[in-house]
Formats: structure tokens, C-alpha cells, sequence
């Protein structure tokens, strides 16, 4: 959009509801529930870092040193679960709730008391699948996705576990109609779809997918829950039913699951380097149709997680072709995002760092996911840590990094004070750097036949292996760098930030001052 | 500013939301524990069970309260006939995930199972046949034929389409009887429906032997008639809620979302019907 008309801003509202704890727990303002979403996604991104940590500490060394093999599998499975459900999906959602009213000149999101229940339910999931790794037998250790049969004969943790995604699922669901119900209903005037930001249409096509995608899970662990304790046979082949049905329905979720974890930081690196190559987004509408056809084709390529189960060769021609097929748009985006670079002024502030970092390290995953992609490879990485690698590149250095851009870029209108350009260096550098010492190695280590999720190796890893772990260590240090950068923010520790803390910031967000006011747009501004 | 904006309605804040999350913690957990006989699995679980009604209660009591005082003005009222819309997206999804299950059993996995290969090295004797309960039956069970009962229910339930599509031309009409009788109807049908079921899960355990265990076919069985059930129930509850909200004198001419939204409801668990009719009892 070009112009606004200004001073859209009435910041005369008094506080006049609950006050301390009850104000977080009752609120109804999208600013207040975002920051919740972030805080939480974070906390769970610091737990599942411990996790992490110790299955990397584990496996320094060959041999057994520090934890049992049961409980080696419960971390590997709770650090998926918990990353993927409770870090980086909550997080995207955060920045919906902050960012998408701003955005679209809407004064809160469509159901602002649902979007307060859509929060308050992570908790408690949260509590029922940390909690799993304190009952008898402890959490499940039938790796993130839960495969029959193995789900079928774990303890208790398992069905903790399967209500948690339940009720993760609809805490999904709420939160993925409101934001379609935003965006659809409640732009301000003018603000056409296609003049929409970026980050407004990848988030509603990922709410899309996360409303076609999570009641099919909920169903794969209901059979879970029906077959381990009704007596009904869906997984077992003795009763008639097949433990590969569970693969497809699961990855008939899981596929479109994890452009649900990508598409929206796609959205937020769309916003950001226009901004820092002081130039308007490359070629707007591909990146919108773009992102639409990898929605769609997302729901058709599921079976590349399973070409070692065992199907028929034309299906898996099948499914490698489509496969490939959505390397094409992934390939328009990138095109995009450097083209938009192409002959700009660039500035390199950290938001910008961390958007550069991931395209780089972005699009090696999506390489080695389409080296995955080919059948007759596969077979020999499927299971190694050749998958590790690539699904960390693809989450870490693009999810995460992602998100860390956007959080840099939006810090000054949350906190109204500028981070400290130094601190949020060191935190991007420190972070690429380790990153990669802990993952690029992982490919060789797949190429070489580690599988994946085991708590001892052969000999001929060791070295690999001791690399990574540092790495991981060095890593996990790294993120202590970005509390100190928002600490320092929220508690005033630095230059005050303006209304657009960035010279070619385009956008409605930057129309209104920094920090944002509690209520902002309750009159929508009009878009020319 | 422009001159027809109409501010949209935002709430308070509430304190529903917290007691929600508290409800399903509850039925969380006490589930947990009821299935795994420790702890007082049961009580847990009703008290997350009564604490849900009563936010449900409450939390729709007062969309109907603010509803009804007008402050929703025409935007909000989009925002619910989209997020309704949405909503029985969702719906579909997890219809389409167990009707992707029974398709996938009864063209891959059975035929797969009695495939030469299977029958010679693992399953010998297991003759591919649907309805089966798998090359490791137990016991006997007689299918569920579809030309009594259920055929009986797919009239029930169409004619109760009907009903309520005429409850809704009495609403445009102002004519509150029409109203109120189809709105009566439709729900007395939906219980007959609801009867007829739990009559026939009676009839399969007692005199078929087909139970929830009696391998894939109980299994597909039991889930998909058994989640419709639920879902034709909310259904029922939500017109019954429509119908006592029309007694209440509640409802005008141009607005009533509420009652379309349930009737939207109601004929997307009729539509579920259908297929289920067809694929489940018939084919
Ligand atoms: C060009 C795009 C991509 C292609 C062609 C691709 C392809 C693949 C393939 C073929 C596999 C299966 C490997 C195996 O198990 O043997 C895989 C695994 C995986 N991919 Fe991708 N991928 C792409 C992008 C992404 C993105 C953007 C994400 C998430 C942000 C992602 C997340 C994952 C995850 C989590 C797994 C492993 C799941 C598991 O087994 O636990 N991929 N990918
Ligand atoms: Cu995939």
C-alpha cells in the first residue's frame, strides 16, 4: 500500500479491566495474547534445548555414558513434540496475534475471547506431555511420530501424550479460523487482499492447512487411543487393520505440517528484506500463488516420508515427482527474495542478517530435501541422520531463524526501544556459526549409514559426532545472547525507537507509535 | 475516516477462556488415569466434565446476552458465518481421515493380507473377504446390513432436513409457529435417529457378536456410525438450544445467525450420513 491517513492511533483508553495475574488470564487484547504465545513458545523452545542438549551429550561418545536407552528415546521423541508443537508453531502464532491486526488495520482479531482460550489451552497440553515424563514407564519414546505399533504398546505417558496433541489440535484450530476470519473480514477499507503484507497471506493459507490438516491427526491418535485401549484393530494386522495405514494418515498431517512451520517465516523474510534492500518486494503476486500452490501440493506428496515402508513402484514414482514438483515454487520464493536484493541499498542491521543467513542455510535443506526427495536415494538415507540434518536445516535455519529475524525486526514496535545492534549481532553469528558446526555434519554421518534416534554408534562416527555436540552446545549458549537483547528492550535499556525505526519500513505497523498502544486502529485507517 | 464505519464489537475481558483450559486439563488427565486404573481417574475426569458445561454455559449465555442487547453489528456477524464455515471445514477433515482409513483397509490392507505372498509365509487359511475381523479372529460376528434399520434412519434423518429447511422458511416468513414446529420436529427426529442407533449397537453386540473388537470391520464400524452419533447429538443439543432461544422470543427476521449456523450443522452431519450410509452399510 502507498498511503495512509495518519494519526489512526487513540491511545486514551484507561485500563479498566483486571489488573496483575487476572489481566493475563482473562485478556482480550491480541497484543497481550501475542506476547503470551511468544513467552510460552520460548520457554518451551528453552526446554526442548535441554532436551536436546542431553541427547547431545549422550551421544559425544560412543558407548553409554549418561542416560539409559529408554530414556535416550523419550528425549528424542519429547524433543520433536515439543520443538514442533510447543516452540515453533506457537511462536508463528504469536506473531500472528501481534503483527496481523497491525498489518491489515483491524483493531483486534475476529474473536478476541477465543483467542484468549486458543492461548490458555498450551499450557495445559504443555503440562500433560512434560508431566508424561513423570508417570510410571515415563513419556513416550515412540519418536515424534508416533508410530503404530510401537505407540500402541507404550505406558501411560503415551495417552498423555495423545491427549496433549488433542488438545494442542484445538487450540490450532481456533487459533487458525480466527486469523483466516481476520484476514478475510476484517481489513481495513481499501486494504485489498493483494495489497496485503506478505506475512498476512502466508499466514492465512497456513491456517488453511492447519484446519485441513490437524483434525486428521486428531484422528490418527484417536485410532492410537481406540487400539490401545478399546480393543479395536486400525494398526494390528492380526484384526485386519496395517501399521503402514498409520503412516499415511499421520504424514497426510505431517507434510502439510511443516510448511505450516514454514510458510509463515516465509512471510516474515518477505517483509524484511524489502525493507533493508530498500526496494519493494520482487514479483508480489508469484510469491502469493507461490505459496498457494505449495499449500496444495503439500496434500499430495506425503508418502516421501515412506519410501522405505514398502509400496508399489508406481506410487513411489508418484510421490518422488510430486515431490520434486514443490522444489518449483520453493525455488519462485528464493527467486524472488534475492531478486528483490538484486541492485538495492542494502544495510545489513541484525533482522537482515538473520533473513540473509536463512535463504543460504534455508535453501541447503530444501536441497537435501529434494536429494530425499528421490526414491532410490532415499532408501539408503531414509532413517539416517542424512534427515536429521535436512530437517534441521529446513526447521532451524529456516523456521527459527525466521523467527528470530521477525522478533528483531518487531522489537522496537513491541518494546518501543531499539536492541542493541552489537547483542543481536553476536547472536546471529554466534547462532550460523554453531548451527552449522552441529548439522552440516550430520549429513556425512547419514551418508555413511548413522541412523537416526539411537543412543550409541559405531566407532568410524565418533568424530562426527563429538563435532556436533559442540556445536550443539555452542548453540544452545547462543540463545542465552537473545534474552539479554530482550531483556535489555523491555526493560528500557536503549535508544528509544520512532514510530518506523527503519528508514523504508512499508506497512501499516509502522503508522502507529513504538511501543504500540493497547488498542490501536479501533477507527481503521483507510489504504490508498 | 470514513463515514459508514461501524466499530467492531470487542469483548471484555472473560474469565471463561481459564476455566475451559481448566475443564479439558481435567478431562485430560482424569481420562489418563481412568484408562490406566490409578488415581481417581473418574472423579477427575467429571469434575473437568461439570466444569465444562458450566463454561459453555456461560460463555454462550453471554454471546447470546451481547447478541442479543445488539452489539454485534454486520462485521461480527460475517466473522461468524465465515469462522462457522471453517469450523465444519475442520469438521469434514476428520470425516475425511476415517473415511481415508476404511478406504485404504478395505482396497489395500485386506487384499494385501489374503495376497498370496501374506497367506503362504504368515496368514495361512485368511481368506481376503470383506467384512472380516482379520486372519486372527476370534470369533464370529454377522455384518451390519444396511436395508433395515439404517436405511430407516437415512429416511429419518433426510426427512429432518426437511423439517428444519421449513422451521427456516417460517423464521423468513414470521411465522414463529412454523418456526417453533419445524424447530421440534427436527430435534424429535434427530432423538429418533439417536434411538434407532443406539437400538442397532445393541442389536450388534447382543444377537451379532459385532463388537468394537471384532477386528477392522468393528473397528471402522464402531468409529465412524459412533463419532457421527456424537456429532449428530451436538447437532440435536445445538437445535434444541436454537429452539428454546425462539421460545425466548429471540431471533428477527434478518437475524438469526445462530439458527443457521446449527442448520448448517445439521446438514453436514446429514451429508456425513449419506456416505457413511453408503460406504459403511451398503457397498
Ligand atoms: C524443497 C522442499 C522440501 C523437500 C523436497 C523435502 C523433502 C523431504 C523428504 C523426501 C523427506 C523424507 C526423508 C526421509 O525420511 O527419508 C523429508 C523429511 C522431513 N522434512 Fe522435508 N522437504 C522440504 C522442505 C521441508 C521444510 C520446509 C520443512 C520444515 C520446515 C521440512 C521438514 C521435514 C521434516 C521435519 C522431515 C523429517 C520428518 C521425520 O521423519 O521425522 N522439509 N523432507
Ligand atoms: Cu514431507
Amino acid at each position: 500500500m502507498s498511503a495512509v491517513t495518519p494519526d489512526q492511533v487513540h491511545d486514551d483508553h484507561h485500563h479498566h479491566g483486571p489488573t496483575g495475574l487476572m489481566r493475563w488470564i482473562t485478556t482480550t487484547n491480541h497484543k497481550d495474547i501475542g506476547t503470551m504465545y511468544l513467552i510460552f513458545s520460548f520457554i518451551m523452545f528453552l526446554s526442548g534445548g535441554v532436551m536436546a542438549l542431553t541427547i547431545r551429550a549422550e551421544l559425544f561418545q560412543p558407548g553409554m555414558q549418561i542416560v539409559q536407552p529408554e530414556f535416550f528415546n523419550q528425549l528424542t521423541t519429547m524433543h520433536g513434540l515439543v520443538m514442533v508443537f510447543g516452540a515453533i508453531m506457537p511462536a508463528f502464532v504469536g506473531f500472528a496475534n501481534w503483527m496481523l491486526p497491525l498489518m491489515i488495520g483491524a483493531s483486534d482479531m475476529a474473536f478476541a475471547r477465543m483467542n484468549n482460550w486458543s492461548f490458555w489451552l498450551l499450557p495445559v497440553a504443555a503440562i500433560l506431555l512434560i508431566g508424561s515424563f513423570f508417570v510410571p514407564g515415563g513419556a513416550t519414546a515412540a519418536g515424534w511420530t508416533l508410530y503404530a505399533p510401537l505407540s500402541v504398546q507404550m505406558g501411560m505417558g503415551m495417552d498423555l501424550t495423545i491427549f496433549a496433541v488433542h488438545i494442542m489440535g484445538i487450540s490450532s484450530i481456533m487459533g487458525a479460523i480466527n486469523i483466516v476470519v481476520t484476514v478475510l473480514n476484517m481489513r481495513a477499507p481499501g486494504m485489498t487482499m493483494m495489497k496485503m503484507p506478505l506475512f498476512c497471506w502466508t499466514w492465512l493459507i497456513t491456517a488453511y492447512l492447519l484446519i485441513a490438516v490437524m483434525p486428521v491427526l486428531a484422528g490418527a491418535v484417536t485410532m492410537i487411543l481406540t487400539d490401545r485401549h478399546f480393543g479395536t484393530s486400525f494398526f494390528n494386522a492380526a484384526g485386519g487393520g496395517d501399521p503402514v495405514l498409520y503412516q499415511h494418515v499421520f504424514w497426510f498431517f505431517g507434510h502439510p505440517e511443516v510448511y505450516i512451520m514454514i510458510l509463515p517465516a516465509f512471510g516474515i523474510v518477505s517483509e524484511i528484506i524489502p525493507t533493508f534492500a530498500r526496494k519493494p518486494l520482487f514479483g508480489y503476486a508469484s510469491m502469493v500463488y507461490a505459496t498457494a500452490s505449495i499449500a496444495i501440493l503439500s496434500f499430495v506428496v506425503w508418502a516421501h516420508h515412506m519410501f522405505t515402508t514398502g509400496m508399489p513402484a508406481a506410487t513411489q514414482l508418484f510421490f518422488m515427482y510430486a515431490t520434486m514438483l514443490i522444489a518449483v515454487p520453493t525455488g519462485v520464493k528464493v527467486f524472488n527474495w534475492v531478486a528483490t536484493m538484486w541492485r538495492g541499498s542494502m544495510t545489513f542491521e541484525t533482522p537482515m542478517l538473520w533473513a540473509t543467513g536463512f535463504i543460504f542455510v534455508f535453501t541447503m535443506g530444501g536441497f537435501t530435501g529434494l536429494i530425499c526427495a528421490i526414491a532410490p536415494i532415499d532408501i539408503q538415507v531414509q532413517d539416517t541422520y542424512y534427515v536429521v540434518a535436512h530437517f534441521h536445516y529446513v526447521l532451524v535455519a529456516g523456521s527459527l531463524f525466521a523467527l528470530f529475524a521477525g522478533a528483531y525486526y518487531w522489537l522496537p514496535k513491541w518494546t518501543g526501544v531499539m536492541y542493541s545492534e552489537f547483542i543481536g549481532k553476536l547472536h546471529f553469528w554466534c547462532s550460523i556459526i554453531f548451527f552449522n558446526i552441529t548439522f552440516f555434519p550430520m549429513h556425512f554421518l547419514g551418508l555413511a549409514g548413522m541412523p537416526r534416534r539411537i543412543p550409541d554408534y559405531a566407532l568410524q562416527f565418533a568424530d562426527f559426532n563429538a563435532l556436533a555436540s559442540i556445536g550443539a552446545f555452542g548453540f544452545g549458549l547462543s540463545q542465552l545472547i537473545f534474552i539479554v537483547a530482550v531483556v535489555k528492550c523491555v526493560r528500557g535499556d536503549g535508544k528509544k525507537a520512532a514510530a518506523s525505526p527503519w528508514e523504508d519500513a512499508q506497512g501499516l505497523e509502522w503508522t502507529v507509535p513504538s511501543p504500540a498502544p493497547h488498542h490501536t486502529f479501533e477507527i481503521p485507517p483507510v489504504v490508498k | 475516516m470514513s463515514p459508514t464505519f461501524e466499530k467492531y464489537f470487542v469483548p471484555e475481558p472473560s474469565k471463561f477462556p481459564i476455566f475451559g483450559s481448566f475443564a479439558l486439563l481435567c478431562i485430560g488427565a482424569g481420562s489418563v488415569m481412568w484408562l490406566n486404573h490409578t488415581g481417581p481417574g473418574p472423579l477427575v475426569f467429571f469434575v473437568g466434565l461439570a466444569t465444562l458445561i458450566y463454561m459453555l454455559f456461560g460463555w454462550f449465555g453471554q454471546v447470546i446476552r451481547e447478541s442479543e442487547s445488539g452489539q454485534y453489528g454486520k462485521n461480527v456477524d460475517a466473522s461468524f458465518r465465515w469462522s462457522m464455515g471453517w469450523f465444519i471445514f475442520s469438521e469434514v477433515m476428520f470425516f475425511f481421515a476415517f473415511f481415508g482409513v476404511l478406504f485404504y483397509v478395505r482396497v489395500i490392507a485386506v487384499p494385501s493380507l489374503g495376497s498370496e505372498e501374506s497367506v503362504s509365509v504368515l496368514w495361512q487359511g485368511f481368506e481376503a473377504v470383506w467384512p472380516t475381523a482379520g486372519p486372527r479372529a476370534e470369533e464370529a460376528f454377522s455384518p451390519m446390513g444396511a436395508w433395515g434399520i439404517p436405511a430407516l434412519n437415512t429416511l429419518i434423518l433426510l426427512t429432518s432436513g426437511a423439517t428444519l429447511t421449513w422451521a427456516h422458511w417460517g423464521m423468513m416468513k414470521d411465522n414463529r409457529t412454523q418456526l417453533k414446529l419445524g424447530l421440534l420436529l427436527t430435534v424429535l427426529l434427530g432423538a429418533l435417529f439417536m434411538g434407532f442407533q443406539i437400538y442397532e449397537y445393541m442389536h450388534a453386540y447382543g444377537e451379532m457378536n459385532l463388537k468394537m473388537t471384532s477386528g477392522i470391520y468393528g473397528s471402522t464400524f464402531y468409529m465412524m456410525t459412533g463419532f457421527h452419533g456424537l456429532h449428530v447429538t451436538i447437532g440435536a443439543i445445538m437445535l434444541l438450544v436454537m429452539l428454546f432461544r425462539v421460545m425466548a422470543g429471540h431471533f428477527t427476521k434478518d437475524n438469526h445467525f445462530a439458527f443457521e449456523a446449527a442448520a448448517w450443522y445439521w446438514h453436514f452431519v446429514d451429508v456425513v450420513w449419506l456416505v457413511l450410509f453408503v460406504v459403511v452399510y451398503w457397498l
